[in-house]
């Protein structure tokens, strides 16, 4: 189990911003970090990696320190180990995907690892080829596994998925989750995705200006309380059509964009780009296979 | 007939400083591409003055410290056995000096142009900061290596100032090309002096073009 106290003055575009999170990550639990840009998200997957120190507090695995102010232990990030995810997937570009996995191997560690994550990830074709020439949703998968060829306990994924398009993102989560339960592994996400976090997430952190405001499981977190619906979906607002007496709400899906018939006063609340819920109620569904 | 010492002590003297200047110029530039301490403008401004600076100041105090008189040429002459001034290892180490920024800029920049993910990536990975460097930066940076290596070594070759003053003019010990082309002007021996000049005209030509076409414009950040 991953504890973590973390304190830290960061200075931010408006002013200084006081990061105070405690948390906890269990073994096989896959952790969501959600909240608004700026809230010290990625100050503390890269607090926890060892690449930022903290002003105070403390880090430790299992029974090891990674960090303690008070003892004076600050555990370099070579010792620390953990698997991390940047958001420009952070490849050697001087290195063929093979290259790029193999030079994460510890000496004298069997390279059977790497064919088994080449397997995993599905990069089996691409092994040759130099990090350029691939896709975004490619490179990611380099980056998983390569992430993944220590055996790290830990993994740390700082919003791996925001510059992948749509269709191949939700590819990319299987993958994550795969991984993530074929090790066992401790993982917290990072991620402003709302849909990303109910499908992956067993718990959500939010962070609010540097603080841990809330944490439940993400259904808790996104489903309205007050709505006892049965049919519950996040999609994210692309137009809002004013008709006589009420607003036609455009919300994009997953890939489906659906019309929703709102009041005036529910439409006033709302922006394009908003992210939303829709569910319903009273309504029976209609089920059926497609070819 | 044509004398070739002067040619060859030329190449040399490049060759060897080249050498040198890259171990002394990578951990520097290395440092200076991601410290954040306060002396940084400060060591910046000291390994760019060479650049403005009369060579012949330089030489001259180089010439002051390296004086078998002064302190630090005495020292070196009792404990090292060496002797600065007036000596191929004395225009080696002013040579060093002399061609410092056109080492030490282009790898400092070209270090500092990649993403420091990079870096982080592979320290996570459980990789030290010289495998790091040898295996995942330096590789990243060809075309500035090259750019750093070739001109410090056209700029050795043309030095003049700097090797009048600290190196004399002592033939197969100091006396380089350009030192030569001086000499046989004053003898008004210009058909010799032309010889040696074309010849240092082809070679500092043909250098340059193979960097021009080999980095596709990459070198004009640096020679402005």
């Amino acid at each position: 189990m991953i504890k973590a106290a973390l304190h830290k003055t960061l200075s931010a575009a408006n002013g200084q911003l006081e990061l105070n999170a405690e948390f906890e990550i269990g073994k096989g639990q896959l952790v969501g970090l959600y909240g608004p840009s700026g809230a010290g998200k990625t100050s503390i997957l890269r607090m926890l990696a060892g690449l930022m120190q903290p002003d105070s507090g403390l880090v430790s695995l299992d029974n090891a320190t990674w960090y303690n102010n008070k003892q004076g232990i600050s555990l370099k990030p070579q010792k620390r180990k953990v698997g991390f995810l940047f958001q420009d997937y952070a490849l050697f570009p001087n290195m063929t995907v093979r290259q790029n996995l193999e030079f994460a191997l510890d000496k004298g560690s069997d390279k059977k690892i790497v064919a088994q994550l080449v397997a995993l990830t599905e990069l089996g074709d691409l092994q040759k080829q130099k990090p350029q020439l691939l896709s975004g949703g490619q490179k990611q998968r380099v980056a998983l596994a390569r992430a993944m060829v220590n055996k790290p306990k830990v993994l740390l994924l700082d919003e791996p998925l925001s510059a992948i398009d749509r269709d191949l993102r939700s590819k990319m989560q299987t993958y994550i989750r795969q991984v993530h339960d074929e090790f066992q592994l401790m993982t917290l996400l990072v991620s402003h995705d709302v849909s990303e976090m109910i499908k992956m997430a067993d718990e959500v952190l939010v962070l609010e200006e540097g603080k841990i405001v809330q944490k439940s499981s993400p259904v808790d977190l996104f489903a309205n309380s007050d709505v006892s619906g049965k049919f519950q979906f996040t999609g994210e607002v692309i137009r809002i059509d004013k008709q006589d007496f009420v607003s036609i709400v455009s919300v994009l899906i997953g890939k489906d964009l659906v019309r929703v018939v709102a009041e005036e006063s529910e439409a006033e609340m709302l922006a394009p780009g908003d992210q939303v819920m829709l569910a319903s109620k009273a309504f029976n569904p209609i089920i059926k296979k497609l070819e | 007939m044509m004398d070739w010492g002067p040619l060859i002590l030329t190449f040399k003297l490049a060759t060897v400083t080249t050498l040198l200047l890259l171990l002394v110029a990578l951990p520097l530039a290395a440092w200076m591409a991601h410290t954040k301490t306060k002396l940084k403008p400060v060591v910046e401004t000291l390994v760019s003055m060479p650049l403005v600076l009369p060579p012949t100041v330089l030489g001259f105090y180089l010439l002051m410290v390296f004086s078998p008189n002064s302190s630090v040429g005495s020292w070196l002459n009792e404990h090292l056995g060496l002797q600065l001034v007036f000596s191929f290892e004395g225009l080696v180490v002013a040579s060093i000096i002399y061609s410092l920024p056109f080492m030490v800029h282009p790898i400092q920049s070209g270090l500092a142009s990649l993403p420091p993910s990079l870096k982080e990536a592979s320290y996570v990975l459980g990789k030290s900061r010289l495998i790091t460097l040898f295996k995942v930066l330096l590789p990243n940076i060809k075309p500035a290596l090259l750019t750093g290596i070739v001109l410090s070594f056209a700029h050795t070759i043309g030095e003049f100032g700097v090797v009048l003053m600290i190196g004399g003019n002592i033939p197969g010990e100091t006396k380089v090309a350009s030192i030569t082309i001086y000499d046989q002007v004053e003898a008004l021996n210009y058909g010799a002096a032309n010889t040696y000049s074309l010849i240092l005209f082809a070679i500092t030509f043909l250098i340059l073009l193979t960097v021009y076409l080999s980095n596709g414009g990459y070198l004009k950040q640096f020679w402005k």
